[in-house]
Protein backbone atom coordinates (compact mmCIF):
# COMPACT_ATOMS: atom_id res chain seq x y z
CA UNK A 1 0.00 0.00 0.00
CA UNK A 2 1.32 3.40 -0.86
CA UNK A 3 1.80 6.22 1.57
CA UNK A 4 -1.34 8.08 2.61
CA UNK A 5 -1.29 11.87 3.03
CA UNK A 6 -3.88 14.43 4.05
CA UNK A 7 -4.38 17.46 1.84
CA UNK A 8 -6.28 20.26 3.56
CA UNK A 9 -8.47 22.61 1.54
CA UNK A 10 -9.85 25.34 3.77
CA UNK A 11 -11.26 26.53 6.11
CA UNK A 12 -10.52 29.60 3.99
CA UNK A 13 -11.30 28.04 0.67
CA UNK A 14 -9.00 29.22 -2.12
CA UNK A 15 -11.77 29.29 -4.73
CA UNK A 16 -15.14 29.52 -3.08
CA UNK A 17 -15.56 32.59 -0.98
CA UNK A 18 -16.97 30.87 2.06
CA UNK A 19 -15.57 28.98 4.99
CA UNK A 20 -15.58 25.23 4.48
CA UNK A 21 -12.97 22.61 5.24
CA UNK A 22 -12.24 19.64 3.04
CA UNK A 23 -9.67 17.07 4.04
CA UNK A 24 -8.62 14.90 1.15
CA UNK A 25 -6.90 11.65 2.05
CA UNK A 26 -4.65 10.92 -0.90
CA UNK A 27 -2.38 8.13 -2.00
CA UNK A 28 -0.09 9.68 -4.57
CA UNK A 29 -2.43 11.91 -6.59
CA UNK A 30 -5.49 9.74 -6.05
CA UNK A 31 -8.11 10.69 -3.49
CA UNK A 32 -9.08 7.73 -1.31
CA UNK A 33 -11.31 9.45 1.24
CA UNK A 34 -12.88 12.85 1.85
CA UNK A 35 -13.87 14.48 5.10
CA UNK A 36 -15.93 17.67 5.16
CA UNK A 37 -16.30 20.10 8.01
CA UNK A 38 -18.82 22.91 7.70
CA UNK A 39 -20.65 25.33 9.94
CA UNK A 40 -17.94 27.93 10.40
CA UNK A 41 -20.61 30.56 9.88
CA UNK A 42 -23.52 29.06 11.77
CA UNK A 43 -25.82 31.96 12.65
CA UNK A 44 -28.50 30.23 14.68
CA UNK A 45 -31.35 31.34 12.45
CA UNK A 46 -33.63 28.52 13.66
CA UNK A 47 -33.25 29.77 17.23
CA UNK A 48 -33.66 33.38 16.16
CA UNK A 49 -36.94 32.59 14.40
CA UNK A 50 -38.48 31.38 17.64
CA UNK A 51 -38.26 35.00 18.84
CA UNK A 52 -39.81 36.57 15.72
CA UNK A 53 -43.45 36.81 14.76
CA UNK A 54 -44.80 34.78 11.86
CA UNK A 55 -44.65 37.84 9.61
CA UNK A 56 -41.10 38.80 10.60
CA UNK A 57 -39.61 35.37 9.92
CA UNK A 58 -39.64 35.67 6.08
CA UNK A 59 -37.24 38.60 6.31
CA UNK A 60 -34.90 36.51 8.44
CA UNK A 61 -35.05 33.35 6.36
CA UNK A 62 -34.43 35.09 3.07
CA UNK A 63 -31.04 35.88 4.55
CA UNK A 64 -30.31 32.19 5.01
CA UNK A 65 -28.86 32.34 1.53
CA UNK A 66 -27.97 35.31 -0.62
CA UNK A 67 -28.95 33.52 -3.80
CA UNK A 68 -31.91 31.34 -2.84
CA UNK A 69 -33.52 34.33 -1.17
CA UNK A 70 -36.87 33.73 -2.87
CA UNK A 71 -37.01 29.99 -2.22
CA UNK A 72 -36.42 29.95 1.53
CA UNK A 73 -39.19 32.41 2.44
CA UNK A 74 -41.57 30.68 0.05
CA UNK A 75 -40.94 27.29 1.66
CA UNK A 76 -41.49 28.79 5.11
CA UNK A 77 -44.62 30.62 3.97
CA UNK A 78 -46.07 27.47 2.42
CA UNK A 79 -45.53 25.66 5.72
CA UNK A 80 -47.37 28.42 7.59
CA UNK A 81 -50.13 28.54 4.98
CA UNK A 82 -50.54 24.80 5.43
CA UNK A 83 -51.11 25.31 9.17
CA UNK A 84 -53.59 28.14 8.62
CA UNK A 85 -55.29 26.57 5.55
CA UNK A 86 -54.84 29.74 3.50
CA UNK A 87 -56.21 29.96 -0.02
CA UNK A 88 -53.67 32.08 -1.90
CA UNK A 89 -55.06 34.27 -4.74
CA UNK A 90 -54.17 33.08 -8.21
CA UNK A 91 -52.36 36.25 -9.21
CA UNK A 92 -50.05 35.92 -6.21
CA UNK A 93 -49.19 32.35 -7.23
CA UNK A 94 -48.11 33.54 -10.69
CA UNK A 95 -46.09 36.42 -9.22
CA UNK A 96 -44.33 34.00 -6.87
CA UNK A 97 -43.50 31.75 -9.81
CA UNK A 98 -41.98 34.62 -11.81
CA UNK A 99 -39.66 35.71 -9.00
CA UNK A 100 -38.62 32.11 -8.26
CA UNK A 101 -37.80 31.40 -11.88
CA UNK A 102 -35.87 34.66 -12.28
CA UNK A 103 -33.91 33.54 -9.24
CA UNK A 104 -33.20 30.17 -10.86
CA UNK A 105 -32.02 31.90 -14.05
CA UNK A 106 -29.56 34.14 -12.27
CA UNK A 107 -28.34 31.37 -9.98
CA UNK A 108 -27.66 28.91 -12.79
CA UNK A 109 -25.85 31.56 -14.80
CA UNK A 110 -23.82 32.38 -11.70
CA UNK A 111 -22.83 28.72 -11.35
CA UNK A 112 -21.93 28.33 -15.03
CA UNK A 113 -19.69 31.37 -14.72
CA UNK A 114 -18.07 30.16 -11.53
CA UNK A 115 -17.54 26.67 -12.93
CA UNK A 116 -15.74 28.22 -15.89
CA UNK A 117 -13.69 30.30 -13.49
CA UNK A 118 -12.74 27.23 -11.44
CA UNK A 119 -11.50 25.52 -14.57
CA UNK A 120 -9.43 28.54 -15.54
CA UNK A 121 -11.89 29.33 -18.31
CA UNK A 122 -12.55 32.95 -17.54
CA UNK A 123 -14.26 33.69 -20.85
CA UNK A 124 -17.20 31.58 -19.74
CA UNK A 125 -17.21 33.46 -16.46
CA UNK A 126 -17.34 36.84 -18.19
CA UNK A 127 -20.09 35.84 -20.63
CA UNK A 128 -22.28 34.11 -18.09
CA UNK A 129 -22.10 36.98 -15.62
CA UNK A 130 -22.73 39.50 -18.36
CA UNK A 131 -26.02 37.81 -19.22
CA UNK A 132 -26.87 37.38 -15.55
CA UNK A 133 -26.82 41.13 -14.98
CA UNK A 134 -30.10 41.98 -16.83
CA UNK A 135 -31.85 39.35 -14.68
CA UNK A 136 -30.57 40.98 -11.52
CA UNK A 137 -31.86 44.33 -12.77
CA UNK A 138 -35.25 42.85 -13.57
CA UNK A 139 -35.42 41.58 -10.00
CA UNK A 140 -34.36 44.96 -8.67
CA UNK A 141 -37.05 46.84 -10.55
CA UNK A 142 -39.78 44.28 -9.92
CA UNK A 143 -39.10 43.71 -6.23
CA UNK A 144 -36.88 46.59 -5.16
CA UNK A 145 -33.72 44.62 -4.53
CA UNK A 146 -31.14 42.57 -6.39
CA UNK A 147 -31.05 40.07 -3.54
CA UNK A 148 -33.37 39.55 -0.55
CA UNK A 149 -36.48 40.38 -2.54
CA UNK A 150 -38.94 40.44 0.40
CA UNK A 151 -41.53 39.45 -2.16
CA UNK A 152 -43.60 36.80 -0.42
CA UNK A 153 -45.77 37.10 2.64
CA UNK A 154 -48.09 34.74 4.42
CA UNK A 155 -51.22 34.77 2.25
CA UNK A 156 -49.78 36.14 -0.97
CA UNK A 157 -47.14 38.57 -2.15
CA UNK A 158 -46.22 42.03 -0.92
CA UNK A 159 -45.97 43.82 -4.25
CA UNK A 160 -47.85 43.58 -7.48
CA UNK A 161 -46.07 44.05 -10.80
CA UNK A 162 -47.27 46.65 -13.28
CA UNK A 163 -47.97 45.75 -16.90
CA UNK A 164 -44.87 47.70 -17.95
CA UNK A 165 -42.72 45.69 -15.60
CA UNK A 166 -44.22 42.44 -16.83
CA UNK A 167 -43.60 43.44 -20.44
CA UNK A 168 -40.00 44.34 -19.61
CA UNK A 169 -39.52 40.93 -17.94
CA UNK A 170 -40.93 39.27 -21.06
CA UNK A 171 -38.63 41.27 -23.38
CA UNK A 172 -35.47 40.77 -21.34
CA UNK A 173 -36.07 37.06 -20.86
CA UNK A 174 -36.76 36.57 -24.55
CA UNK A 175 -33.58 38.46 -25.39
CA UNK A 176 -31.70 36.09 -23.11
CA UNK A 177 -32.57 33.02 -25.21
CA UNK A 178 -30.10 33.84 -28.00
CA UNK A 179 -27.09 34.35 -25.70
CA UNK A 180 -28.12 31.28 -23.69
CA UNK A 181 -28.09 29.17 -26.85
CA UNK A 182 -24.70 30.56 -27.73
CA UNK A 183 -23.38 29.85 -24.23
CA UNK A 184 -24.85 26.36 -24.16
CA UNK A 185 -23.35 25.53 -27.55
CA UNK A 186 -20.00 27.01 -26.59
CA UNK A 187 -19.88 25.00 -23.38
CA UNK A 188 -21.30 21.76 -24.71
CA UNK A 189 -19.23 21.63 -27.91
CA UNK A 190 -15.96 22.62 -26.32
CA UNK A 191 -13.45 19.74 -26.54
CA UNK A 192 -11.49 21.07 -23.57
CA UNK A 193 -14.56 21.12 -21.33
CA UNK A 194 -15.50 17.65 -22.53
CA UNK A 195 -12.07 16.35 -21.62
CA UNK A 196 -12.18 18.14 -18.29
CA UNK A 197 -15.74 17.33 -17.15
CA UNK A 198 -16.90 14.10 -18.78
CA UNK A 199 -16.77 11.08 -16.46
CA UNK A 200 -15.37 13.24 -13.68
CA UNK A 201 -16.93 13.07 -10.23
CA UNK A 202 -19.55 10.51 -11.11
CA UNK A 203 -22.44 10.19 -8.69
CA UNK A 204 -24.47 7.06 -9.43
CA UNK A 205 -28.25 7.11 -9.20
CA UNK A 206 -28.15 4.71 -6.22
CA UNK A 207 -25.73 6.94 -4.33
CA UNK A 208 -27.78 10.01 -5.18
CA UNK A 209 -30.82 8.36 -3.63
CA UNK A 210 -29.00 7.03 -0.56
CA UNK A 211 -27.40 10.38 0.25
CA UNK A 212 -30.63 12.20 -0.48
CA UNK A 213 -29.06 14.29 -3.24
CA UNK A 214 -31.29 17.07 -4.55
CA UNK A 215 -31.81 19.37 -7.48
CA UNK A 216 -29.39 19.40 -10.41
CA UNK A 217 -27.02 17.16 -8.44
CA UNK A 218 -29.63 14.38 -8.46
CA UNK A 219 -31.08 15.19 -11.89
CA UNK A 220 -27.59 15.01 -13.39
CA UNK A 221 -27.52 11.40 -12.20
CA UNK A 222 -30.81 10.61 -13.88
CA UNK A 223 -32.92 10.81 -10.71
CA UNK A 224 -36.03 12.84 -11.62
CA UNK A 225 -36.47 14.72 -8.33
CA UNK A 226 -38.10 18.10 -8.71
CA UNK A 227 -40.58 19.52 -6.22
CA UNK A 228 -42.09 21.67 -8.96
CA UNK A 229 -43.50 18.55 -10.64
CA UNK A 230 -43.64 16.11 -7.71
CA UNK A 231 -45.55 18.34 -5.32
CA UNK A 232 -46.55 21.39 -7.37
CA UNK A 233 -46.73 24.72 -5.60
CA UNK A 234 -47.22 28.34 -6.79
CA UNK A 235 -48.33 28.18 -10.44
CA UNK A 236 -46.09 25.33 -11.62
CA UNK A 237 -49.03 23.02 -12.28
CA UNK A 238 -50.68 25.68 -14.46
CA UNK A 239 -47.79 26.18 -16.88
CA UNK A 240 -46.16 23.88 -19.37
CA UNK A 241 -42.54 22.92 -18.76
CA UNK A 242 -40.24 19.94 -18.89
CA UNK A 243 -38.23 18.22 -16.19
CA UNK A 244 -34.59 18.06 -17.25
CA UNK A 245 -32.49 15.02 -16.38
CA UNK A 246 -29.27 13.63 -17.81
CA UNK A 247 -27.61 10.29 -17.30
CA UNK A 248 -24.05 9.82 -16.32
CA UNK A 249 -23.93 11.72 -13.05
CA UNK A 250 -20.66 13.43 -13.95
CA UNK A 251 -19.90 17.14 -13.65
CA UNK A 252 -20.71 17.58 -17.32
CA UNK A 253 -24.21 16.19 -16.77
CA UNK A 254 -24.82 18.65 -13.93
CA UNK A 255 -23.71 21.52 -16.16
CA UNK A 256 -26.07 20.35 -18.94
CA UNK A 257 -29.00 20.15 -16.51
CA UNK A 258 -28.39 23.70 -15.30
CA UNK A 259 -28.00 25.15 -18.79
CA UNK A 260 -31.12 23.45 -20.14
CA UNK A 261 -33.11 24.46 -17.06
CA UNK A 262 -32.44 28.09 -17.95
CA UNK A 263 -34.49 27.64 -21.13
CA UNK A 264 -37.29 26.04 -19.15
CA UNK A 265 -37.18 28.96 -16.71
CA UNK A 266 -37.59 31.42 -19.58
CA UNK A 267 -40.49 29.33 -20.88
CA UNK A 268 -42.21 29.36 -17.47
CA UNK A 269 -41.69 33.09 -16.98
CA UNK A 270 -43.14 33.91 -20.41
CA UNK A 271 -46.25 31.84 -19.76
CA UNK A 272 -46.76 33.48 -16.36
CA UNK A 273 -46.32 36.95 -17.84
CA UNK A 274 -48.77 36.17 -20.63
CA UNK A 275 -51.33 34.96 -18.09
CA UNK A 276 -50.95 38.05 -15.91
CA UNK A 277 -51.21 40.44 -18.87
CA UNK A 278 -54.36 38.66 -20.03
CA UNK A 279 -55.93 38.75 -16.54
CA UNK A 280 -55.05 42.16 -15.11
CA UNK A 281 -55.96 43.20 -11.59
CA UNK A 282 -57.17 40.97 -8.84
CA UNK A 283 -56.22 40.26 -5.28
CA UNK A 284 -52.59 39.51 -4.47
CA UNK A 285 -52.98 38.88 -0.78
CA UNK A 286 -55.39 36.74 1.24
CA UNK A 287 -56.39 38.04 4.61
CA UNK A 288 -54.74 35.92 7.29
CA UNK A 289 -55.85 36.78 10.79
CA UNK A 290 -54.13 34.32 13.07
CA UNK A 291 -52.07 31.16 12.78
CA UNK A 292 -53.83 28.33 14.63
CA UNK A 293 -51.88 25.64 16.51
CA UNK A 294 -50.54 22.94 14.27
CA UNK A 295 -47.58 21.86 12.24
CA UNK A 296 -46.79 22.13 8.58
CA UNK A 297 -44.07 21.44 6.08
CA UNK A 298 -43.19 23.43 3.01
CA UNK A 299 -40.73 22.55 0.31
CA UNK A 300 -39.64 24.49 -2.72
CA UNK A 301 -37.32 23.68 -5.58
CA UNK A 302 -34.51 26.20 -5.12
CA UNK A 303 -31.85 26.47 -7.84
CA UNK A 304 -29.64 24.02 -5.92
CA UNK A 305 -32.39 21.57 -5.00
CA UNK A 306 -35.24 21.19 -2.62
CA UNK A 307 -35.26 23.47 0.40
CA UNK A 308 -37.32 21.99 3.20
CA UNK A 309 -38.98 23.90 6.04
CA UNK A 310 -40.93 22.62 9.01
CA UNK A 311 -42.96 25.01 11.17
CA UNK A 312 -44.81 24.28 14.39
CA UNK A 313 -47.27 26.76 15.83
CA UNK A 314 -48.88 26.78 19.27
CA UNK A 315 -51.46 29.41 18.37
CA UNK A 316 -49.42 32.39 19.54
CA UNK A 317 -47.90 34.88 17.13
CA UNK A 318 -44.54 33.14 16.97
CA UNK A 319 -43.41 29.76 15.68
CA UNK A 320 -42.45 27.30 18.43
CA UNK A 321 -40.03 25.59 16.10
CA UNK A 322 -38.84 26.37 12.61
CA UNK A 323 -36.54 23.91 10.93
CA UNK A 324 -34.61 24.95 7.83
CA UNK A 325 -32.88 22.44 5.62
CA UNK A 326 -31.00 23.94 2.70
CA UNK A 327 -30.23 21.72 -0.32
CA UNK A 328 -26.46 21.85 0.17
CA UNK A 329 -26.87 20.08 3.52
CA UNK A 330 -27.81 16.96 1.58
CA UNK A 331 -25.64 17.59 -1.46
CA UNK A 332 -22.29 18.15 0.25
CA UNK A 333 -22.11 14.63 1.80
CA UNK A 334 -22.34 13.16 -1.72
CA UNK A 335 -18.65 14.05 -2.10
CA UNK A 336 -17.99 10.88 -0.11
CA UNK A 337 -19.40 8.98 -3.07
CA UNK A 338 -18.31 11.15 -6.00
CA UNK A 339 -14.75 12.23 -5.12
CA UNK A 340 -13.19 8.88 -4.24
CA UNK A 341 -10.77 7.71 -6.88
CA UNK A 342 -10.35 11.10 -8.52
CA UNK A 343 -7.14 13.00 -9.08
CA UNK A 344 -6.67 16.10 -6.94
CA UNK A 345 -7.20 18.62 -9.80
CA UNK A 346 -10.53 17.00 -10.66
CA UNK A 347 -11.72 17.25 -7.08
CA UNK A 348 -11.79 21.05 -7.22
CA UNK A 349 -14.47 21.12 -9.91
CA UNK A 350 -16.35 18.16 -8.41
CA UNK A 351 -16.59 20.02 -5.13
CA UNK A 352 -17.94 22.99 -7.04
CA UNK A 353 -20.30 20.90 -9.17
CA UNK A 354 -23.07 20.69 -6.56
CA UNK A 355 -22.94 24.48 -6.32
CA UNK A 356 -22.41 24.39 -2.56
CA UNK A 357 -23.94 27.36 -0.88
CA UNK A 358 -22.91 28.47 2.56
CA UNK A 359 -23.92 31.90 3.50
CA UNK A 360 -22.05 34.84 2.15
CA UNK A 361 -24.44 37.53 3.22
CA UNK A 362 -23.21 38.31 6.69
CA UNK A 363 -20.22 40.45 5.89
CA UNK A 364 -19.74 43.98 4.67
CA UNK A 365 -16.83 45.98 3.32
CA UNK A 366 -15.85 49.50 4.23
CA UNK A 367 -14.16 51.79 1.78
CA UNK A 368 -11.79 54.09 3.67
CA UNK A 369 -9.89 57.09 2.32
CA UNK A 370 -6.23 56.07 2.34
CA UNK A 371 -4.97 59.48 3.49
CA UNK A 372 -7.51 60.71 5.99
CA UNK A 373 -8.71 57.23 7.17
CA UNK A 374 -12.25 58.55 6.94
CA UNK A 375 -14.90 56.12 5.73
CA UNK A 376 -16.11 57.06 2.25
CA UNK A 377 -19.50 55.42 2.64
CA UNK A 378 -21.43 54.40 5.68
CA UNK A 379 -24.36 51.98 5.73
CA UNK A 380 -27.05 54.68 5.52
CA UNK A 381 -25.28 56.25 2.56
CA UNK A 382 -25.08 52.90 0.76
CA UNK A 383 -28.80 52.33 1.31
CA UNK A 384 -29.57 55.82 -0.01
CA UNK A 385 -27.41 55.28 -3.11
CA UNK A 386 -29.00 51.93 -3.83
CA UNK A 387 -32.48 53.40 -3.52
CA UNK A 388 -31.50 56.21 -5.90
CA UNK A 389 -30.25 53.64 -8.39
CA UNK A 390 -33.49 51.65 -8.24
CA UNK A 391 -35.50 54.84 -8.78
CA UNK A 392 -33.32 55.77 -11.75
CA UNK A 393 -33.75 52.31 -13.30
CA UNK A 394 -37.51 52.48 -12.87
CA UNK A 395 -37.67 55.85 -14.63
CA UNK A 396 -35.69 54.55 -17.60
CA UNK A 397 -38.39 51.98 -18.36
CA UNK B 1 -46.42 4.22 26.23
CA UNK B 2 -50.10 5.01 26.06
CA UNK B 3 -51.85 4.64 22.76
CA UNK B 4 -52.99 8.20 22.22
CA UNK B 5 -54.57 7.22 18.94
CA UNK B 6 -56.77 9.82 17.33
CA UNK B 7 -59.20 7.40 15.78
CA UNK B 8 -61.12 10.16 14.03
CA UNK B 9 -58.32 10.55 11.47
CA UNK B 10 -59.11 8.16 8.62
CA UNK B 11 -56.36 6.45 6.63
CA UNK B 12 -56.95 7.61 3.08
CA UNK B 13 -55.16 7.96 -0.21
CA UNK B 14 -51.46 7.58 -0.86
CA UNK B 15 -50.50 8.79 2.62
CA UNK B 16 -52.86 6.23 4.20
CA UNK B 17 -51.39 3.45 2.08
CA UNK B 18 -47.85 4.29 3.19
CA UNK B 19 -48.67 4.60 6.88
CA UNK B 20 -50.77 1.44 6.79
CA UNK B 21 -47.82 -0.49 5.38
CA UNK B 22 -45.80 0.33 8.51
CA UNK B 23 -48.23 -1.82 10.47
CA UNK B 24 -47.96 -2.11 14.24
CA UNK B 25 -44.96 0.23 14.46
CA UNK B 26 -47.35 3.16 14.07
CA UNK B 27 -48.61 4.15 17.51
CA UNK B 28 -50.87 7.03 16.52
CA UNK B 29 -52.00 8.80 13.40
CA UNK B 30 -52.04 12.56 13.82
CA UNK B 31 -52.69 13.89 10.34
CA UNK B 32 -53.72 12.27 7.08
CA UNK B 33 -54.42 14.65 4.20
CA UNK B 34 -54.07 14.38 0.46
CA UNK B 35 -50.37 15.10 0.40
CA UNK B 36 -49.31 15.30 4.05
CA UNK B 37 -49.27 12.78 6.83
CA UNK B 38 -47.99 12.78 10.39
CA UNK B 39 -47.77 9.62 12.50
CA UNK B 40 -46.10 8.69 15.75
CA UNK B 41 -44.00 5.56 15.59
CA UNK B 42 -42.54 3.18 18.15
CA UNK B 43 -39.22 4.76 19.22
CA UNK B 44 -37.64 1.33 19.64
CA UNK B 45 -38.24 0.47 15.99
CA UNK B 46 -36.92 3.53 14.10
CA UNK B 47 -34.36 1.54 12.12
CA UNK B 48 -36.91 -1.03 10.91
CA UNK B 49 -39.35 1.74 10.01
CA UNK B 50 -36.65 3.65 8.14
CA UNK B 51 -35.66 0.54 6.23
CA UNK B 52 -39.26 -0.13 5.25
CA UNK B 53 -39.86 3.51 4.24
CA UNK B 54 -36.76 3.49 2.06
CA UNK B 55 -38.09 0.45 0.19
CA UNK B 56 -41.01 2.49 -1.16
CA UNK B 57 -40.49 3.40 -4.78
CA UNK B 58 -39.33 7.01 -4.99
CA UNK B 59 -38.93 7.46 -1.23
CA UNK B 60 -36.19 9.63 0.17
CA UNK B 61 -35.37 11.13 3.52
CA UNK B 62 -35.75 14.90 3.20
CA UNK B 63 -34.41 15.64 6.64
CA UNK B 64 -35.24 15.26 10.32
CA UNK B 65 -36.29 17.84 12.86
CA UNK B 66 -35.54 17.72 16.56
CA UNK B 67 -38.13 19.24 18.90
CA UNK B 68 -37.47 20.00 22.54
CA UNK B 69 -40.64 18.76 24.28
CA UNK B 70 -41.55 18.03 27.89
CA UNK B 71 -40.69 14.33 27.85
CA UNK B 72 -37.49 14.55 25.85
CA UNK B 73 -36.56 15.21 22.25
CA UNK B 74 -39.16 14.49 19.62
CA UNK B 75 -37.37 13.41 16.43
CA UNK B 76 -39.40 13.99 13.27
CA UNK B 77 -38.27 12.05 10.21
CA UNK B 78 -39.57 13.81 7.10
CA UNK B 79 -39.98 11.31 4.29
CA UNK B 80 -40.91 12.28 0.76
CA UNK B 81 -42.42 9.68 -1.49
CA UNK B 82 -42.47 10.79 -5.09
CA UNK B 83 -44.49 9.41 -7.96
CA UNK B 84 -42.62 7.24 -10.45
CA UNK B 85 -42.24 8.08 -13.25
CA UNK B 86 -42.20 11.68 -12.17
CA UNK B 87 -44.78 14.12 -13.35
CA UNK B 88 -46.59 11.83 -15.80
CA UNK B 89 -49.81 11.33 -13.90
CA UNK B 90 -50.87 14.64 -12.33
CA UNK B 91 -53.23 12.89 -9.90
CA UNK B 92 -50.29 11.05 -8.36
CA UNK B 93 -48.49 13.87 -6.60
CA UNK B 94 -45.61 13.41 -4.18
CA UNK B 95 -46.45 13.16 -0.50
CA UNK B 96 -44.59 14.20 2.65
CA UNK B 97 -44.92 11.75 5.54
CA UNK B 98 -43.55 12.86 8.90
CA UNK B 99 -42.81 10.07 11.36
CA UNK B 100 -42.31 11.12 14.98
CA UNK B 101 -40.28 9.17 17.50
CA UNK B 102 -39.81 10.38 21.04
CA UNK B 103 -36.37 10.09 22.61
CA UNK B 104 -37.36 10.06 26.28
CA UNK B 105 -35.55 11.76 29.13
CA UNK B 106 -33.19 11.20 30.82
CA UNK B 107 -30.96 9.48 28.26
CA UNK B 108 -32.85 10.76 25.16
CA UNK B 109 -31.52 8.03 22.93
CA UNK B 110 -32.79 6.56 19.68
CA UNK B 111 -31.15 4.05 17.37
CA UNK B 112 -29.24 5.72 14.56
CA UNK B 113 -30.66 5.24 11.08
CA UNK B 114 -27.50 6.58 9.44
CA UNK B 115 -26.20 3.06 8.81
CA UNK B 116 -29.31 2.31 6.76
CA UNK B 117 -29.74 5.73 5.15
CA UNK B 118 -26.55 7.77 4.68
CA UNK B 119 -28.68 10.90 4.21
CA UNK B 120 -29.41 10.80 7.96
CA UNK B 121 -25.76 11.02 8.93
CA UNK B 122 -25.37 14.80 9.11
CA UNK B 123 -28.80 15.58 10.47
CA UNK B 124 -28.33 13.18 13.41
CA UNK B 125 -25.02 14.86 14.18
CA UNK B 126 -26.76 18.23 14.01
CA UNK B 127 -29.53 17.14 16.39
CA UNK B 128 -26.91 15.76 18.76
CA UNK B 129 -25.05 19.09 18.76
CA UNK B 130 -27.96 21.48 18.98
CA UNK B 131 -30.47 19.52 21.08
CA UNK B 132 -28.52 16.81 22.86
CA UNK B 133 -30.37 13.84 21.41
CA UNK B 134 -28.25 10.69 21.29
CA UNK B 135 -28.14 8.22 18.43
CA UNK B 136 -27.02 4.70 19.29
CA UNK B 137 -24.69 3.15 16.74
CA UNK B 138 -24.05 6.30 14.68
CA UNK B 139 -20.96 5.71 12.53
CA UNK B 140 -19.34 9.09 13.05
CA UNK B 141 -20.67 11.17 15.95
CA UNK B 142 -18.23 14.07 15.80
CA UNK B 143 -19.26 17.68 16.13
CA UNK B 144 -20.84 19.10 13.00
CA UNK B 145 -22.41 22.43 13.91
CA UNK B 146 -20.85 23.49 17.19
CA UNK B 147 -17.24 24.55 17.53
CA UNK B 148 -14.84 22.07 19.12
CA UNK B 149 -14.26 24.50 21.98
CA UNK B 150 -17.98 24.63 22.88
CA UNK B 151 -18.54 23.07 26.34
CA UNK B 152 -20.08 19.61 26.59
CA UNK B 153 -23.70 19.35 27.62
CA UNK B 154 -24.86 22.81 26.49
CA UNK B 155 -27.31 22.62 23.62
CA UNK B 156 -28.27 25.98 22.14
CA UNK B 157 -31.52 24.94 20.46
CA UNK B 158 -33.08 23.70 23.72
CA UNK B 159 -35.93 25.83 24.97
CA UNK B 160 -34.03 26.56 28.21
CA UNK B 161 -31.12 28.16 26.38
CA UNK B 162 -31.53 31.92 26.14
CA UNK B 163 -29.83 33.40 23.12
CA UNK B 164 -29.11 36.67 24.92
CA UNK B 165 -28.42 35.67 28.53
CA UNK B 166 -26.64 32.39 27.80
CA UNK B 167 -23.87 33.87 25.71
CA UNK B 168 -21.88 31.23 23.86
CA UNK B 169 -18.34 30.85 25.21
CA UNK B 170 -15.56 32.54 23.28
CA UNK B 171 -13.05 30.43 21.36
CA UNK B 172 -9.89 29.89 23.45
CA UNK B 173 -7.78 32.23 21.32
CA UNK B 174 -10.11 35.22 21.69
CA UNK B 175 -10.49 37.70 24.51
CA UNK B 176 -13.83 39.37 25.26
CA UNK B 177 -14.46 42.61 23.36
CA UNK B 178 -13.64 45.84 25.17
CA UNK B 179 -16.76 47.21 26.79
CA UNK B 180 -16.62 51.00 27.27
CA UNK B 181 -16.61 52.04 30.93
CA UNK B 182 -19.76 54.13 30.77
CA UNK B 183 -21.79 51.30 29.26
CA UNK B 184 -20.60 48.87 31.88
CA UNK B 185 -21.74 51.19 34.67
CA UNK B 186 -25.19 51.52 33.14
CA UNK B 187 -25.57 47.77 33.15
Amino acid sequence: MSHRTVVNIGPFHPLQEEAEFFQLYVEGETVVDVDVRISYNHRGIEKLDEFKTFDQVPFVVERVCGICSASHPLAYIQAVEEIAHVEVPERALYLRTIVNELERLHSHLLWVGLAGHFLGYNTVFMWAWKYREPIMELLEVATGSRVNYANCKVGGVRRDMTDDQLRQIETDCTELVGPLEMLTKAVLDDPVLHARLKNVGVLTAEDARAYGALGPTARGSGVPIDVRSDDPYAAYDRVDWKLITTDGGDVFGKAVVRLLECFEAVKIIRQCVAHLLKNPGGEIDANVEAIPPGEGVGHVEAPRGETFHYVRSDGSNRPVRHKVRAPSFNNIPTFKASCIGLQIPDVAITLASVDPCYSCTERMCRAVDAQTRKPLYDFAELVRLSQLKTERMKKQW
Amino acid sequence: MTMATQTDVPLTGEVGRIIEALGADVLALEQCQARRGIARINPGRVVEVARRMFEFDGARLATATGLDVRDGIDVLYHWIVEPRPAGEDPTKAGVVVTLKALARRPDMTLDSIANVIPAANWIEREMHDLLGANFRGHPDMRRLVLDDSWPEGIHPLRKGFDQVLDRPPLPPNQSPPDVPQSQEKQQ
